[in-house]
């Protein structure tokens, strides 16, 4: 066998290709081609794509109908339940010439706290009270309400869409294939690379919104549903058939119901990710929350800011329970016999509460819209937060972080950029036949070289770097919290809103004090990407320290191992495949940072998207965020390929 | 109804015969919206081909109750400049959206029609994409705004302190000036915090040719610039940095732009031109202009918009005046508006004839 065949050369290998790399880097003057990519042999693929580009959203034309014009169609039907949604919670409907108001924000907030109370917890009943109430109080109800019109359409495309992909990945082989790359390029190729293409088909304002934010937040939908569907126990199917579905009903009524607990996880995923786009999409025309967020931070309002961005988290961690409360229901197999208004009581009072209080804001204005005279703001607070660890605390900060520029970050840095291409492209490749065979070998080996035939191989080395570190400074802090929170339930209670928060928090609220604090330039960054990449480090250490076997624990128990040896000897190891799985995840967050690294001034190929959106040209934009896609792929698979052989070897599932 | 004049962020967005529509699903909506305006815009060209279209109703303002879409970009001075605007075409009569929008990001949807009237584009900041979008065909130069824009190097006042000297930029080549600016990153040369790479201003070239001991540290984007400008100056941290005017910077804190050998094109194009006779760029920046922009295909729809939009001019006493009220004395950017077009009727109507 090929793989197991692989195994005893793969270190000979990997130590010969070090070398080689190595070498070629010190020799500099022996092969100067294989060390600096000579720019007379870089491929112009950006003005291919350009091109490309420009003739599919201009020319283009399926039979007397311009693409784009098809496009737009679609999108101003698409966008239609958005626009329909906006109109009821904020701007209000005109009605047989006679104009009624949007629903009250009192009604709105009681709608909410009636569905925690439909879904049996009255807890996040409160909770969604204080989340409507933070809204109103602070000012930002109009706000809040646009982003969620938004952000319940842009959730129920992205988890129909995601399941239709899944579904269709878990039937046929060959449209996995083809689909499974496709999802890795929707998840890191910066946003800012296809933004102008993205504009010109499908217009300015929500259309355009949903579609960025659904390339962004599909793609782990689709995988969940893929991964679960696989997993199901055939005897379910069996069963299925046995009583006589056809293969239609056997996926809507068994496989899918059956894996309603991990779809959910998808459903999670797709509401934070879809939050996590709101300033982006503000960009392009959708009004709300993240305008409000976006503005402040552009004339340094930094409370008035962080006041947006945390609304942004309530909303999505309100979403997100409120769907997975819903979707944990058991489903009531005697519902039927009990009346409809018993069993949706609560929904239905909602609605009446929703309704009567917007007839009651004709009468009473305060009903209607939460009156500006009572909103409050802590943003000159915050301001001052800021301001006073500006003032007292940069000494010690700068200490901090110039000698971690000086020792750690600038000597890596160098050392990166003196790396020769072919080397690097020829120790990937090592590395994957090693791991995965040949297929991977040649993978790693041509998406690296590709980087290079690409003319973006500093840039690439510098985003490498980037990422890199800060996947590293993430499981740094990551792995043991994980492990503490494993141990301690009481901790993991208060570690899960926090890290919800990091996960859903605009980066954009964190980044510009980060600035503040640290200057501009790869620190920041790099602190920016940590804050946000961290949550899966600690997530998924946290779920594999808990699901290590029992059993396995007590024989070393039984043993007389000590609580260091158990750690070291038995959970660490047995728990170390889902660990890195978590830790492949903290690599694709920090790299789809990227974009957002940028902007504090990194000279990565994040910085190429934006040069390329000033110089409104989307091949150059295109072809940097390829190249992000590749260095997330293959990072991926030779992660993947490591755990899929260390399972094997610890005898756990693949 | 929202009244028009109430500016309210949503009510912007508020569109003209909603009533007639309500009764139909948004997508009928949007279908029939979307025919009846390519058939409102076909049928006004050829009317206007075949110049059959009576005087009168040509004449007839506003000419299309479609929604003029205005770009607000997010800073004080910008959206100002669009409040004004638009609030006077309200006067007129016609229905206005405003819509936030990326400064760069704009031109795609002005090219496409999605929006309709630019925020100003700045020679400084814009030079390649507004090329880009007037070579296109579909986006219109509608003229100078009348801002010439400064951007150059800019220094808080008590740089002074340790660079004594400045104004002149040969306090900047003092060991003791470039001591006091340089930090970790740069040391032992001073740090120049410039803005976005991508922006263009040539302070790499000016520093070899004026020989002075500075590093370039790009912010990239402007959000980081005054995030970092900032936070140095209220620590009274020596900085040098990228800063233009019109904008809240400048007019919040006090300080003073660098002098340099003046700008002139040979000192570009002509290394002999100037204080180093081997290199260009040894001189100040440019001074710029704010460009107004406009989707082509409203000329036809909203003419009289169009006109009003042409001649639709501010000074830079004013808009930092204007830029004032907003960023120091805290009002509203919205009131800021309202107040100037009520002081200054008689600077506007002319406009609007």
């Amino acid at each position: 066998m090929a793989r197991a065949g692989a195994f005893p050369i793969g270190h000979a290998a990997l130590a010969v290709a070090a070398i080689l790399a190595v070498g070629l880097a010190l020799a500099p003057g022996a092969l100067p081609w294989a060390t600096a990519y000579p720019a007379a042999w870089v491929v112009p693929f950006d003005a291919w794509i350009g091109e490309g580009a420009r003739w599919l959203t201009r020319e283009a034309a399926i039979g007397p109908f311009l693409v784009k014009d098809l496009t737009r169609a679609v999108g101003a039907v698409v966008e239609a339940p958005v626009v329909l949604l906006q109109d009821l919670l904020v701007k209000g409907f005109a009605i047989g010439g006679v104009s009624v108001g949007p629903v009250s924000w009192l009604g709105v907030g009681a709608l909410f706290t009636c569905l925690g109370l439909a879904a049996r917890d009255s807890r996040l009943a409160a909770f969604a009270a204080l989340t409507c109430a933070y809204a109103a109080l602070l000012g930002l109800w109009d706000s809040a309400m646009m982003t969620l019109a938004l952000v319940l359409v842009a959730v129920v495309y992205g988890v129909l869409a995601g399941v239709i992909l899944g579904v269709l990945a878990f039937r046929t082989a060959r449209f996995r294939a083809v689909v499974d790359p496709v999802l890795d390029f929707m998840q890191t190729v910066p946003v800012f690379g296809y933004l102008v293409p993205a504009i010109l088909l499908s217009g300015y304002g929500p259309a355009a919104a949903l579609l960025i934010t659904l390339i962004y937040a599909v793609p782990p939908m689709a995988r969940v549903t893929t991964n679960a569907l696989q997993q199901t126990d055939p005897e379910i199917v069996d069963l299925g058939r046995m009583v006589g579905c056809s293969p239609g009903q056997v996926l809507r009524r068994v496989l899918l119901p059956s894996q309603r607990p991990r779809l959910m996880l998808g459903v999670n995923q797709v509401i934070m990710l879809t939050l996590n786009m709101v300033i982006i999409a503000s960009m392009i025309g959708a009004a709300g929350l993240g305008y409000d967020v976006w503005q402040a931070l552009k004339s340094l309002h930094i409370g008035k800011g962080a006041e947006a961005g945390i609304a942004i988290t309530l909303l999505a961690i309100l979403l997100d329970r409120l769907s997975q409360r819903f979707g944990a229901l058991r489903p009531d197999h005697h519902g039927h016999a009990r009346p409809f208004i018993h069993r949706h009581r609560w929904v239905l009072v909602g609605v009446g509460l929703a309704l009567a209080s917007t007839a009651l804001g004709v009468v009473v204005p305060a009903v209607a819209r939460f009156p500006a005279d009572w909103t409050v703001t802590s943003g000159r607070f915050w301001d001052g937060v800021v301001d006073w660890i500006n003032i007292h605390g940069y000494d010690a900060i700068s200490v901090v972080r110039d000698s971690l520029f000086l020792y750690v970050l600038r000597p890596l840095k160098e050392g990166l950029l003196a790396l020769p291409w072919l080397g690097v492209a020829g120790f990937v490749a090592v590395l994957g036949w090693a791991l995965g065979g040949a297929r991977l070998a040649l993978l790693g080996g041509v998406l690296t070289a590709f980087i290079a035939l690409a003319g973006q191989w500093e840039k690439a080395m510098i985003s490498l770097y980037l990422v890199a570190v800060a996947a590293l400074l993430a499981s740094l802090v990551g792995v043991p919290l994980g492990f503490i929170t494993a141990r301690h339930p009481r901790l993991r209670r208060i570690a899960e809103p926090v890290v919800d928060t990091l996960q859903t928090l605009p980066s954009f609220v964190y980044l510009i004090p980060t600035v503040m604090l640290f200057s501009v330039g790869d620190f920041s960054a790099l602190v920016a990407v940590v804050l946000y990449a961290v949550a899966p480090a600690i997530r998924y250490t946290d779920a594999a320290v808990r699901q290590v076997p029992a059993a396995a624990i007590e024989a070393a128990r039984a043993f007389g191992a000590t609580r260091a040896q158990l750690d070291c000897r038995v959970v660490l190891p047995l728990a170390l495949p889902d660990i890195v799985l978590g830790l492949n995840q903290t690599l694709m967050l920090a790299i789809s940072m990227l974009v957002i690294t940028a902007l504090v001034g990194t000279r990565d190929l994040g910085q190429e998207t934006l040069i390329a959106l000033s110089k409104s040209d989307p091949g150059q934009g295109l072809v940097a965020g390829v190249c992000v896609a590749f260095i997330a792929i293959v990072a991926d698979r030779l992660l993947r390929a490591w755990i899929a052989r260390r399972r094997a070897r610890l005898g756990l599932e693949p | 109804m929202i009244e028009p004049d109430r500016f309210d962020r949503y009510s912007r967005t508020e569109g003209v015969g909603r009533s007639r529509r309500a009764s139909m699903t948004e997508g009928e909506k949007t279908m029939i919206a979307t025919m009846r305006r390519l058939v409102a815009r076909v049928g006004l060209a050829v009317a206007l081909a075949a110049g059959a279209m009576p005087d009168d109703a040509r004449a007839q303002v506003p000419e299309s109750a479609e929604p003029i879409k205005l770009v607000m970009m997010g800073y004080s001075g910008d959206n100002i400049i669009m409040l004004i605007y638009g609030k006077l075409l309200q006067k007129l009569g016609y229905t206005v959206e405003w819509t936030p929008a990326d400064y760069l990001g704009q031109f795609a949807g002005l090219e496409t029609g999605d929006l309709h009237i630019g925020s100003p584009g700045w020679d400084t900041t814009a030079k390649a994409a507004l090329k880009a979008a007037f070579d296109t065909g579909n986006v219109l130069n509608m003229g100078k705004m009348g801002i010439p824009v400064q951007e150059d190097w800019w220094y808080p006042l008590y740089v002074k302190d340790v660079c004594p000297g400045l104004p002149d930029w040969n306090a900047l080549k003092e060991p003791g000036c470039v001591e006091a600016l340089s930090v970790a990153e740069t040391s032992p040369r001073a740090r120049f915090l410039s803005g976005p790479i991508e922006w263009g201003g040539y302070d790499q070239e000016r520093i070899d040719a004026l020989g002075l001991d500075f590093d370039v540290i790009h912010a990239g984007s402007d959000g980081a610039l005054t995030a970092d400008f900032v936070a140095a100056i209220k620590r009274k941290q020596p900085i040098v940095g990228w800063t233009w005017q019109p904008f809240w910077l400048p007019t919040l804190y006090e300080g003073e732009f660098v002098e340099w050998p003046a700008y002139e094109d040979a000192c570009y194009d002509d290394p002999a031109w100037g204080p180093n006779p081997d290199l260009a760029y040894d001189c100040g920046r440019p001074s710029g202009e704010m460009w107004k922009t406009s989707w082509a295909g409203g000329e036809a729809i909203w003419p009289k918009a169009y006109a009003v939009w042409r001649a639709f001019q501010l000074d830079s006493k004013t808009m930092g005046e204007l830029v004032y009220r907003s960023d120091v004395d805290g009002v509203a950017t919205e009131v800021v508006a309202d107040e100037w077009i009520a002081a200054n009727e008689a600077i506007w109507s002319p406009w609007l004839q």
